[in-house]
């Protein structure tokens, strides 16, 4: 188990999110403000603020970074940054991943999620 | 668009930078997807938004901020050390002398409208003089208040002390009779019960204090109502007032009722009273003045064997005190500000040399893309992290140095004897120090900004240019000043104490034990029944062990200043009392043995000496001078109030006033020979005793004796003769006590700068040094190179401290009890001290100059 990972667990669900949202490739913001939305059905949308807020610890805390600019077709083509998950990341993603899915396996002991279909 | 902009600004500035552009863009493509009612709905999520992230984001910062500081602090330990230390003396010191300067000087008294409250006595008729100079008789209180028309009200007061029996312990306290008008014009309501009421002719109302209400009846809340024997007499407690009324003084524990009897109005001369008064609304204190003026002028008219050389003393009552308080506190917070000054000085100079430490290390962060505003950001924080620490412990510095300054409040005014640490006072202070800590902690951040950091990358070449080396020495320049004006201010001051010290009050105190033992009226009305009590009290002490002599006196001397009176000489032109006033004392025999005041000739007051015997008097020295010069005194008569009394001694003058006043020559009669009715205040009540043994027993065994004759009876204030001489220059020693704590801080603080901005230049110059070394210089002469760099900071420092210092002696002069404001002694010894802590700052960087060799600078390269 990585400890450091572990250490940073439980992760905000935006920082959850956003990890989700770059699993599968680079994005810039609004990118990951729209698959953020498509991906809960319209259940997260994350304001600006609270987006840029998270980049900018997550850049810091190592679990994403900035890659190099290009341009982005679905904003008017202006140059837009681009963020990548770490390795990092991924281990962390997958440690908070693991931990919600123990709390998940703790409530259907209980009866208190439905079991697996 | 342009609001959205405006609202990024809500945002730290690094983070705008960094995102700004972005979430413009996203708020663009949003605002492009919403039409109508929609777009109120987003205006309206942007802003709770903002509301909510702006100040998170910025908490991110400080977060970060911190753990860097928490980082850089920790690595350089003695310089967070220092900057604190610096910071909690200059906060504290500051802090608590202005508190104390702003509670005697500034804040309002602890009554309704107390800018309207004033105090009017009898005073000189040229004027002169502060406070209460002499009392007011009745008749012309009563003239002053119905002639006047300036005030909405006045009362009169006087003062006394009475034995309380009935609860506890027989006690002696302090009261004060009032007119019924006294307290209700102060505007304070009492905290139980009332206080008197007009037209309440209830001699045997009394209200006390809460002090009093606390300590003698257990704050019992159904104490109105009781009954208390006062000198005998019962009184009704009517009501008790509120825990900080003082009035007219804090030593004052019960108001009692003081009603005129027509009698009381027949003698314009009976002075004992005085007066209180609220003016107008909308008359000035000069108008009321004048007003008084003009019946002061009428009265000298109309009465002028009485009043032609009366005059009044009218003042506000917060301006009771002496000018010497007003103006110790004054210095005190000059000297408080130099050290502040000094502080700050130090401080910034703490801060430049650890800028110029740092430069190479912002300049490289700057490199790696820090933006200016947040390195500035992190100084910043830094600098407030270390000036917050330092003025928390500052704060602790002031609570602890406020009880020092307690004897510098004097107690002639209605508040109480300790200051509460002033807000607003620490406020000032550490914002000068953040200010200070914030201006030169972001010295380096600019330059950093600036560009020309790439110069501090450049292997080799060092940090701090030449500009900023002479900013530290003027640092260190102002440093030394400061220093030496407080060396010299608080130098001179010792040597008035000492002037002081060393005047001889005419009696010696080592050894004279004293008590107050006031025999209460009606209880011992007549003359021979107190003969009677101090006679079986004086046989029984003079029988204790270690007891050489006893007396009972009138007054002690410094003690009871008053007891002025008149004489009629014959041959000589009677004049008023109150141009040639003698002081008097009833004494029994031993007096002057047990006081040690020399017999210079003639007896002194004897067993014999009886009411039915020839009545006599010893005299003083001055006493001679001024009413027989050239003449054998003994056997010389002169009439005093209706007797006629023969010299029999004379004796050595004494300092009836206090060591710093001049005092009026002075009469002595026997206690046996007093007339009757005779007034209380003249009884002889205070108890000496010269011993050779311990005090603690022997005042236990006197109060034995007391009670054992009169179980009522209750002795009081026992205490040796010396802490009442101690009393004497009590604040002159408070204030000295302080100043020189300054004094001390500020030579200290200035030697540490010294060191530091020598200790760098070395570790700066250590390759030039190291070169000079090389090719073969003398060390001693590196080495005197260094001394002579200290040197020449000590002696910039010294030179305007020395102006300074001058300066602030002749604003205090008359603190200064005929020291000269230049004593050269002083300025000596100051600019000496000044010289050798600048030596001391100076030796250690030499002695490291001296040792330095060529390798071991190469080493460090």
């Amino acid at each position: 188990m990585n400890t450091e990972a572990e250490s940073l667990l439980p992760l905000p669900p935006a920082t959850f999110h956003i990890l989700v949202a770059l699993a599968d490739e680079d994005r810039h913001g609004y990118a990951v403000i729209k698959d953020v939305a498509a991906r809960t059905g319209g259940a997260l949308r994350l304001s600006p603020g609270t987006l840029y807020r998270s980049i900018d610890r997550m850049v810091q805390q190592g679990l994403i970074r900035e890659i190099s600019s290009r341009p982005a077709r679905d904003m008017d083509d202006e140059r837009r940054r681009y963020y990548r998950i770490t390795p990092f990341g991924r281990d962390v993603a997958m440690a908070e991943s693991r931990r919600l899915a123990q709390m998940l396996d703790l409530a259907r002991a209980k009866g208190l999620a439905p079991r697996k279909v | 668009m342009p609001i959205y902009r405006l609202l990024l600004y809500l945002y730290p500035a690094s983070f705008r930078a960094d995102y700004g552009d972005e979430m413009e863009a996203i708020f663009r493509i949003h605002l492009r997807d919403t039409r109508g009612v929609a777009r109120i709905g987003l205006w309206f999520g942007v802003l709770q938004e903002v509301i909510m992230n702006a100040p998170a984001a910025h908490w991110d910062i400080l977060k970060q901020d911190l753990r860097y500081t928490g980082r850089t602090l920790n690595r350089a330990r003695s310089f967070a050390l220092t900057a604190v230390v610096v910071t909690a003396l200059g906060v504290g010191a500051n802090t608590a002398a202005f508190s104390v300067a702003d509670f005697v000087l500034l804040r309002p008294l602890p009554f309704a409208d107390p800018e309207a409250l004033v105090r009017l006595c009898e005073g000189p008729r040229s004027g002169g003089g502060w406070g209460c100079m002499n009392e007011l008789s009745p008749s012309n209180y009563r003239d002053f208040k119905s002639m006047s028309s300036s005030f909405e009200d006045m009362g009169a007061f006087t003062g006394a002390g009475v034995n309380l029996v009935g609860v506890g312990e027989p006690r002696r306290v302090e009261i004060a009779p009032v007119t019924q008008e006294v307290l209700p014009l102060l505007g304070v309501s009492p905290a139980l019960g009332r206080v008197f009421a007009p037209r309440d002719n209830d001699r045997s109302a009394v209200v006390i204090s809460y002090g009093l209400w606390q300590s003698q009846f257990g704050g019992d809340s159904s104490v109105v109502g009781r009954t208390v024997r006062l000198d005998g007499v019962a009184h009704t407690i009517i009501g008790v007032m509120p825990r900080d009324f003082y009035f007219p003084t804090r030593n004052v524990q019960m108001w009692t009722a003081l009603i005129f009897r027509n009698e009381d109005y027949e003698d314009r001369t009976n002075t004992y009273i005085r007066g209180v008064a609220r003016l107008k609304p909308g008359v000035t204190f000069e108008q009321a003045r004048a007003d008084l003026d003009l019946i002061v002028g009428r009265l000298a008219r109309d009465y002028p064997d009485t009043n032609a050389e009366t005059g009044i003393s009218f003042f506000r009552m917060r301006e009771n005190m002496s000018p010497r308080f007003r103006l110790m506190l004054i210095a005190l917070g000059g000297a408080s500000l130099c050290l502040l000054l000094l502080t700050c000085a130090n401080l910034a100079n703490l801060l430049l040399a650890r800028a110029a430490g740092r430069e190479r290390e912002l300049a490289v962060r700057a490199a790696l893309g820090a933006g200016r505003e947040r390195l500035m950001r992190q100084l910043v924080t830094e600098s407030l992290i270390l000036t917050i620490a330092g003025g928390a412990a500052g704060l602790l510095v002031a609570a602890a140095a406020v009880p020092l300054f307690a004897s510098l409040v004097p107690d002639t005014l209605p508040i109480a004897t300790e200051p509460h640490l002033d807000l607003r006072v620490i406020g000032f202070a550490s914002l000068f120090t953040t200010l200070t800590a914030l201006g030169f902690g972001l010295f380096p951040a600019i330059r950093a900004g600036r560009g020309t950091t790439f110069d501090a990358l450049r292997e080799g070449v060092r940090a701090g240019g030449g500009s900023k080396q002479r900013l530290r020495a003027v640092l260190v320049a102002v440093e030394v000043a400061m220093s030496v004006v407080l060396l010299i201010t608080s130098g001179l001051l010792i040597r008035a104490v000492w002037r002081v010290q060393a005047i001889e009050p005419g009696f010696r105190p080592e050894n004279v034990l004293v008590l107050h033992v006031a025999l209460p009226r009606p209880k011992y009305d007549k003359p021979l029944q107190r003969v009677q009590f101090y006679d079986r009290i004086l046989e029984h002490v003079r029988t204790l062990p270690g007891v050489r002599s006893a007396a009972f006196t009138s007054g002690l001397p410094m003690v009871t200043t008053g007891l002025i009176t008149a004489v009629a000489v014959p041959g000589r032109e009677a004049a008023p009392r109150r141009r040639e006033g003698v002081s008097h004392r009833w004494v029994t025999p031993q007096y002057f043995t047990t006081m040690g005041i020399p017999l210079q000739r003639g007896r002194d007051v004897e067993d014999g000496d009886r009411a039915d015997r020839a009545w006599v008097a010893v005299v003083s020295a001055s006493f001679v001078e001024r009413y027989w010069p050239g003449q054998d005194p003994i056997g010389k008569t002169f009439r005093h109030l209706d007797d006629t009394r023969t010299v029999v001694g004379v004796v050595g003058d004494i300092k009836v006033r206090g060591l710093e006043r001049t005092s009026e020559p002075q009469m002595y009669l026997p206690a046996a020979q007093a007339p009757d009715p005779f007034p209380g205040g003249f009884d002889p009540k205070d108890l000496v005793i010269r011993h050779s043994g311990q005090e603690t027993p022997l005042a236990s065994a006197v109060r034995e004796i007391v009670h054992s004759i009169d179980a009522d009876q209750p002795v009081s204030n026992v205490r040796p003769m010396t802490q009442v001489i101690a009393g004497e220059t009590a604040s002159r020693r408070g204030q000295l006590q302080v100043l020189g704590v300054f004094a001390v801080v500020a030579i200290l603080l200035s030697a540490v700068g010294i060191y530091g901005l020598l200790a760098y230049t070395v570790s700066q110059r250590s390759q030039e040094i190291g070169v000079r070394l090389a090719l073969g210089a003398d060390p001693a002469r590196v080495g005197r190179m260094i001394l002579a760099d200290g040197m020449r900071l000590a002696f910039f420092g010294i030179l305007p401290g020395v102006v300074g210092g001058y300066a602030a002696a002749r604003g205090m002069s008359a603190l200064l009890f005929g020291v000269a404001p230049g004593d050269p002694a002083t300025f000596a010894t100051a600019t000496g001290v000044a010289l050798l802590t600048a030596l001391a700052g100076t030796l250690v960087p030499a002695w490291r100059a001296v040792r330095l060799t060529p390798m071991s600078v190469l080493r460090a390269e």
